[in-house]
This record gives structure tokens, C-alpha cells and sequence, in this order.
């Protein structure tokens, strides 16, 4: 079928994967995955002049689910930051309507997802019982590949078995939970802390016990990362450490990096790391309070730069009015403290809670301007830039749709500079940084590490994400730059990545000159771990479903027909 | 000074979302350029020109811009919505978000107008003839940042939800209102010169409110605190003055606490 065949021809061809760096050349193109080559039939995409990358990989984004949904009910408003009314909409016949600026229908998920040329999107933190309408909405996002990490940090189970030390049990249990919920891997969000907030307390420390379960945030991580390579899983654990968003807590964050100096990576995915630490920016701060607060950017990344057995995503902010949400119930209490703004939160029952509330990063204030810097800086002290990705824990430190932005900072002090001179605290911001003295400008090629190459390997996809090797999936952004002649002005950096010149997902053009074409044909990423049975796990579950939740085990798993079109990942557990 | 007259010739089927139809959007085109602007039926994209026979340039500014529209515009949304100069008549009633998040000119209706109109709006001057459905200048649902400046007048009676978490301006309704007048609202003035049926100030932090007629309800919430001589809207009166709303926080000022007044004519 000569239709199925896509040459790109000519293009400067950046792919960190296979280490190419700008060589002119062709990347072929045939039902859906790269090819060495194509008949003379094939399609062709002229690119030259232009880059031509693999799509992107989002490690860590809040795009899908009951919290997402909670944002958008809770904030009718949000819609007017997109624009005018009824404005930036695509109309074209057969395109659904697209709404939403921080918290963007599933529709517009999609469609912006791909204009930026990205093909797989990991949505951060599913709740186990609500993984239905997680599936629902991935489903209903166009183009995009989407995984969800179901959360395991205060779970009664996980909690149980690892304060008895039971590393077999707990990863039998997370077996169970990744095959009923269609889940990817184990997601961590305040250890402990969660849990603790149905007391209406915290843990901001790793030893903090835990109330009733009588475990610490420590036994917690260390456990899940035992269980995680137990079983040999793509990913790592994902955590989102202790004590977010205080002043002073980049201490607590490096002792929590360092349990990772306890655990080998074991798994056949080509993954090196045991913990991938994420949005490090809330977690990157010094200082006693928010007026001696400062970057600990450095601190925290001299130890992410030693320890090869971690990686990071950023979350950078920039300076958008957008809506907070995470299942750390208790700092998003804490959050409502400070800018007294809408408030939701909801528990799940034995499994974790969650929090929302708008905030407005603003840049004439000082905080918000150290967060900005810190968010850039932990990239810019980075010296391994395949462990260090792109992020902006989409929505909590600003919308994914700010990616591009991201990226011109990264790579030009020239837009950092401007942005600085923009600050009405200026001179105090660049006391309580580094970001003044910084030179560095990244390059295309450390750009896709951050974005592609690095991201798959994180999350054991390197097989199919984030390269343009033959075997492949067949996902390919042309950007508007010219390798040899990059544009001076660096808002054109930030143009070429918000729009694809043209963007090919599974092998379908679905963007040309930076708008949709096709609603592609997305895939459900997931994983399925398959255990020797465990007979006490097996009734425990049982059990608890009897006893402590509201729901029968039968109308817990989510159904085949919400993950109509999966791509499963098999793993085999030796016993 | 250009004015651009539009006559109804069409009755859209759905409801026209005229977002286009602002002096902004008019200044420097031509009558057939006008026309071709683009608006919403639907989820249809259509043009002024589909539903309304333009005559008439435009001035080279919105400040240069008249608008007259000469017939009803019941099922025409948006007029003068974000205008920040130059004027809009119409001459028959509107729809709704009538100069909704307008900066600046004037607006006149000789009709009726429904709900939403001069929603979040920053400044310049709204007058309408006849009655306002509900919401007249209030924040858009979800926003706590409401009505900022300008003017509404309304020459009949309103509905209820009036200047929701209002932050500076003045509403006048110069007949009789519903009830929510100005809930939530942390600044501005409402002015009411007929009855309210109840739930006047209610979680209302700071501002003023007059009611020249009588609030069947009163929240429980506001506290008489003395008999004042007010002027309000040229006329000075007597009025009892109420503070509120007390279950509401409340700012400092210079060590005093600041309330939300409420003023209502004493009886004669």
C-alpha cells in the first residue's frame, strides 16, 4: 500500500538516540513505523531547511481524570485566559470545539499536544478507583498516546504491607492495580502525607509517622522502589516528594534523592534509574519563609549531577493564571491559606485525596519570579541533560501549552534577560538566584534529550518513543528552524516549537503548518505485570473489598472497552 | 466622527454572537468590509453582513466610530462587548453581554436587555431605557474579580445577581430589582430607586449600596448604625445606614474596620 508509505526528506535531523546532531538526511516512514527506506511511491514531506525531530515525550502532565475535571467545573472562567470569546477555536468541519486555557477540554489536550509535535503524554496521578474516567478522557483526547501513573504513596494496602517490610506482597499488589486500573507505574505524591490528611495532619519529614499505619514516608519510598524493581517495570517509582512548595525543604529533597543510592535499577527496558523525581522546582527552595526565600537549585542539582540512578522533570513556571491540582491534599489546604482563591478537595477512599485551587503566577511578585528562575536554573546546572526534561507539571506551575516558552529560556539568556528586566523586583530576584550569571544556552540537541530521547528512556519506551530509529513508531516533528542559521530573535524559537511546520503521528500527517488535520488514532499505553499468584494478596484484596470500600472488586476494574485501542507492555516477573 | 448604521434584515435562527459589532472592531473599514466581519450562529461561522444591510463607513478609530442600529436585536449577543471607545446605539432591545468587558465609549439602548450586560466591565457608560434580565454588571460565573469601572444605568427594572463581587464602578436601576445585589462585591456603588424583593449585600465586603424603595427581606447580616444625609444621584435624602455584612471578613483601614454600607431611605 503505497499510501502508507511518508518520506521526510532532507531535514536537519536532530535525534539525541542515535546521536545525530543536525546531519542532513531522510527519515522513511511505512505503516506507521521509521523504515530504512521507502518505494519511490511514498509520500514526501519536503523538510530541508528545517528540523526534524521525533515527537515529544511528556513525562509528567495532569491532562486526564476526576481532578482535571474538578478544575474545570470549579473554574468556568479559566476559558477567557485562552483568548477572546469564541476566539482561537478550531472551526473546521469535523474538528471538535476546543475551550480552556489552564484546564483545557480533552479535545483541545489533544489538538495543542500535537501542534507542539508531541506523541506520547503521561497523564501524573490517577486514582486507583476513579481509573474509569481516567480512561474515559484519554480516550476521548485525540491524536496523543497517553499512559496514566495510578497513585500508590497512601495506599492502605502498600502502607500495610511495607510497614511489615512485605517488598513480594506489596508488588504483587501493584500487579493486581496496574492490570485492573490499565495503569503504567507506580506514582508516589507526598508519602504519607496524603494519608495523614484524613487527620487533618502532614508528613513535611521523612520519619514523620504516618497516624494509624504506624510507617514513615521513608519506609514508603524505599519499599515502592524495592517493589518497583522486584518486578522490573518500565518506569521507575515517580515521585513527588515531601514538604512541596515550602521554603527550606531542598534538604528534605536530597535526603529523599539519596534512599535512590539504595536500590539497583533492575528491568529489560533499558531504564537506568530508580527514581524519577518530579516537578523539582516546588522542591528546590532555601530559606525560612517567603521573605529570605531563595533558589537551592544548585544544591539540589550538584546531587541530582552525581547520582546516575535519578532523573528529573522541571516544572517550570511562567507566569500564567492557572489552576493548582494535585492529590496532596494537604498542600493545596495550605495553598488556600495564602491566596484565600477557590478551593475543591476530595478523598479517596483508601487510596489518596486531592486538592485544587487557582493561583495566578504573577510577575511582579518576588516569589513567583525565584520560582520562575529556579525552574530554568535546575536546567541550566544539569550536566546530563538525558535525565532532565521539560516540564511544567502542566497545570500547576503553568500549562503545557508553555512548553515552547520553556524552551526559549533554555536556550537563550538573551529571553531570560528580557524576562528578568521585566520584574519590578529585579535586583532582589537576582540576589535570591543564579539565573543572572548563567551563560548557558542549550542546544537543539539537548533540547530533544529533554524532551525526547530522555523522557522515553525514563519511562522504558525507548523502544518506541523519542527516536527515529528503523522499528520506531512512526512519530515525526518538522520544526520551522534552520540548524545552520538559528532566527537571533528568540521569540521564533518559541513559534517553531508551539506550532509543527508539520507533524506526522503513527504515520499519518495529523498537523501541517501548525494546524490540526486528522484526529490521528491515539493508543492507551499500559502495563501488565504478570506475577506468580499470591494467595495472601489475592485475599486481602478480596477482603477489603468486602469490608472498607464502597464498591464491589467487579465494578472496580476498569473494562476493556475505555482502552479501545491499548498497547500493552508485557512484563514477565520471575518468581 | 463616522457613523456606520446597521439595519436587521435576517433573524438568525439560533442567537448571532455579534462579538464584532464594536467600535473597535469597525474603525478604519468600510461599510463592505464591515459586512464581512465575522461573527457565530452556532457553531457556524456567519458575517455581519448575513444578518444586518450596513450603511456607512467607519471613523479611522474607535473613538471615531458611531454605531446606530436601527431595529431589534433580541437574539444578538456581544454588542460593544471589550469596546473601549466610540459609541453604539440600538434602537430596540439586545441580547445578552451587552458591552460585557468594556473599557471605554458609550452604549445606549431605548429597549430591553438580557442577562449579563456590562458584565466585568472596566469603564465607560451603559444606558438602557428599558429593563435588564439578571446579572447586570457582575463577575463572569466562577471569577471573583467583578465590575471594575464605568457606568450602568438602567432606566426600568433589573433581575437579581446585580454587580456580584463588584470592585469599583456604579450600577443604577432605576425601578425595581430582584434579589443578590451586589453579593460578594468588595467595592463599587449600587444604586436601587425602587423596591428589592431580598438578600441585599449579602458576603458583601466593601462599598455602598442606596435603596430608595423598600427591601422586603433584609439579611440578617446588616447592622443600623445611624440616620445619614446622602446625596445620591443628585438628590440628597435622608437614609438609615446599615453596615455589613457582618458573618463577611472585612480590611483594615487606619486601624478601623471597613464595612460595606448599606443606605435606606428612612421612612418619610
Amino acid at each position: 500500500m503505497a499510501s502508507r508509505e511518508l518520506i521526510i526528506k532532507g531535514g536537519f535531523v536532530v535525534d539525541p538516540a542515535r546521536k545525530i546532531d543536525g546531519d542532513v538526511g531522510d527519515v522513511a516512514i511505512k505503516d506507521g513505523k521509521i523504515v530504512e527506506k521507502v518505494s519511490s511511491s511514498a509520500k514526501v514531506i519536503d523538510a530541508k531547511g528545517k528540523v526534524v525531530m521525533a515527537g515529544g515525550v511528556d513525562v509528567h502532565s495532569h491532562v486526564a481524570g476526576p481532578k482535571v475535571n474538578a478544575g474545570r467545573l470549579m473554574r468556568p472562567e479559566d476559558k477567557f485566559r485562552a483568548g477572546i470569546v469564541r476566539g482561537n477555536m478550531a472551526q473546521k468541519n469535523g474538528y471538535r470545539m476546543e475551550s480552556g486555557f489552564s484546564i483545557p477540554t480533552v479535545f483541545k489536550t489533544g489538538y495543542e499536544y500535537a501542534r507542539m509535535g508531541y506523541s506520547f503524554v503521561m497523564e501524573a496521578a490517577m486514582p486507583p478507583l476513579l481509573a474509569p474516567h481516567v480512561h474515559e478522557e484519554i480516550h476521548d483526547t485525540p491524536i496523543i498516546d497517553e499512559a496514566a501513573l495510578p497513585v500508590f504513596g497512601n495506599n492502605w494496602f502498600v502502607m500495610d504491607y511495607l510497614k511489615k517490610g512485605e517488598v513480594e506482597n506489596t508488588a504483587a499488589y501493584i500487579a493486581w492495580l496496574l492490570r485492573a486500573t490499565k495503569g503504567f507505574g507506580i506514582k508516589i505524591v507526598n508519602p504519607g502525607g496524603t494519608a495523614a490528611w484524613g487527620w487533618g495532619l502532614n508528613c513535611i519529614a521523612l520519619d514523620d509517622p504516618v497516624p494509624y499505619f504506624e510507617t514513615t514516608p521513608r519506609q514508603i519510598i524505599t519499599g515502592l522502589m524495592k517493589a518497583n524493581e522486584y518486578l522490573g517495570l518500565p518506569h521507575s517509582i515517580h515521585i513527588h516528594q515531601n514538604d512541596l512548595g515550602n521554603p527550606g525543604n531542598y534538604q528534605l529533597t536530597i535526603d529523599s534523592l539519596k534512599l535512590a543510592e539504595q536500590v539497583k535499577p533492575k528491568n529489560k527496558f533499558g531504564r537506568e534509574q530508580v527514581m524519577h523525581s518530579t516537578h523539582i522546582q516546588f522542591h528546590s527552595y532555601k530559606g525560612t519563609g517567603w521573605a529570605d526565600f531563595e533558589s537551592g537549585a544548585k544544591e539540589v542539582m550538584d546531587y541530582v549531577n552525581r547520582n546516575k540512578a535519578i532523573t528529573v522533570d522541571l516544572g517550570c513556571v511562567t507566569f500564567d493564571e492557572t489552576t493548582t491540582m494535585t492529590a496532596d491534599g494537604p498542600f493545596e489546604h495550605h495553598l488556600r491559606g495564602l491566596n484565600h482563591l477557590k478551593w475543591a478537595n476530595v478523598d479517596v477512599e483508601l487510596e489518596t485525596a486531592a486538592g485544587v485551587v487557582p493561583y495566578i503566577y504573577d510577575p511582579n511578585v518576588k516569589v513567583c519570579d525565584i520560582q520562575w528562575a529556579i525552574g530554568l536554573e535546575l536546567a541550566l546546572f544539569a550536566q546530563d541533560m538525558s535525565r532532565t526534561f521539560v516540564t511544567t507539571d502542566h497545570p500547576n506551575a503553568g500549562p503545557f501549552t508553555r512548553y515552547p516558552r520553556v524552551i526559549k529560556w533554555l536556550m537563550s539568556k538573551k529571553a531570560r534577560e528580557a524576562t528578568l528586566d521585566s520584574f519590578r523586583h529585579k535586583d532582589k530576584v537576582i540576589d535570591a538566584t543564579h539565573i543572572h550569571g548563567i551563560d548557558r544556552e542549550l542546544t537543539l540537541f539537548e533540547i530533544a534529550q529533554m524532551t525526547r530521547s530522555g523522557p522515553a528512556k525514563c519511562l522504558g519506551l525507548g523502544a518506541y518513543y523519542g527516536g527515529l530509529a528503523p522499528g520506531m513508531l512512526g512519530d515525526v516533528m518538522v520544526l520551522d528552524l534552520n540548524y545552520k542559521d538559528m532566527p537571533k530573535d528568540p521569540e521564533k524559537i518559541e513559534a517553531a516549537f508551539q506550532r509543527a511546520a508539520c507533524f506526522v503521528k503513527s504515520g499519518e500527517i495529523v498537523v501541517r503548518d501548525g494546524e490540526v488535520v486528522s484526529n490521528g488514532h491515539k493508543k492507551t499505553v499500559w502495563v501488565n505485570a504478570k506475577v506468580p499468584e499470591n494467595a495472601q494478596v489475592k485475599r486481602d484484596i478480596a477482603q477489603s473489598f468486602t469490608k472498607d470500600y464502597t464498591v464491589d472488586l467487579i465494578n472496580y476494574v476498569v473494562r476493556d472497552y475505555l482502552a479501545p485501542h491499548p498497547m500493552v507492555i508485557d512484563v514477565e516477573v520471575e518468581a | 466622527m463616522a457613523t456606520v448604521t446597521l439595519k436587521p434584515i435576517k433573524t438568525p435562527e439560533l442567537i448571532f454572537e455579534g462579538y464584532s459589532i464594536t467600535p473597535d472592531a469597525f474603525a478604519g473599514k468600510t461599510a463592505q468590509q464591515i459586512a464581512g466581519l465575522t461573527g457565530h450562529e452556532g457553531k457556524i461561522v456567519t458575517t455581519i453582513g448575513d444578518f444586518f444591510e450596513v450603511s456607512g463607513n467607519a471613523g479611522e478609530t474607535a473613538a471615531d466610530t458611531d454605531i446606530i442600529i436601527n431595529g431589534d436585536c433580541a437574539r444578538v449577543k456581544y454588542i460593544g462587548s471589550k469596546m473601549t471607545a466610540g459609541s453604539v446605539t440600538v434602537n430596540g432591545n439586545a441580547d445578552m453581554y451587552l458591552g460585557g468587558w468594556m473599557k471605554g465609549g458609550k452604549i445606549y439602548v431605548t429597549g430591553n436587555v438580557d442577562s449579563f450586560c456590562g458584565i466585568q466591565m472596566q469603564g465607560g457608560e451603559i444606558l438602557i431605557d428599558g429593563d435588564a434580565k439578571n446579572h447586570v454588571g457582575c463577575a463572569y460565573r466562577g471569577d471573583w474579580r467583578g465590575m471594575k469601572g464605568g457606568t450602568i444605568r438602567i432606566r426600568g427594572s433589573a433581575g437579581n445577581d446585580i454587580g456580584t463581587f463588584m470592585l469599583g464602578g456604579t450600577i443604577i436601576i432605576e425601578k425595581n430589582a430582584f434579589i443578590h445585589v451586589a453579593p460578594h462585591a468588595e467595592g463599587g456603588t449600587v444604586i436601587i430607586k425602587g423596591d428589592v424583593e431580598g438578600r441585599v449585600g449579602g458576603q458583601m465586603v466593601k462599598g455602598d449600596m442606596y435603596v430608595l424603595g423598600k427591601i422586603k427581606f433584609m439579611m440578617p447580616g446588616y447592622q443600623k448604625v445611624g440616620t445619614v444625609e446622602k446625596e445620591v444621584d443628585g438628590v440628597t435624602q435622608t437614609f438609615d445606614h446599615y453596615i455589613g455584612d457582618l458573618g463577611e471578613r472585612h480590611p483594615k483601614s487606619k486601624g478601623q474596620i471597613v464595612y460595606a454600607n448599606l443606605y435606606l431611605k428612612a421612612a418619610a
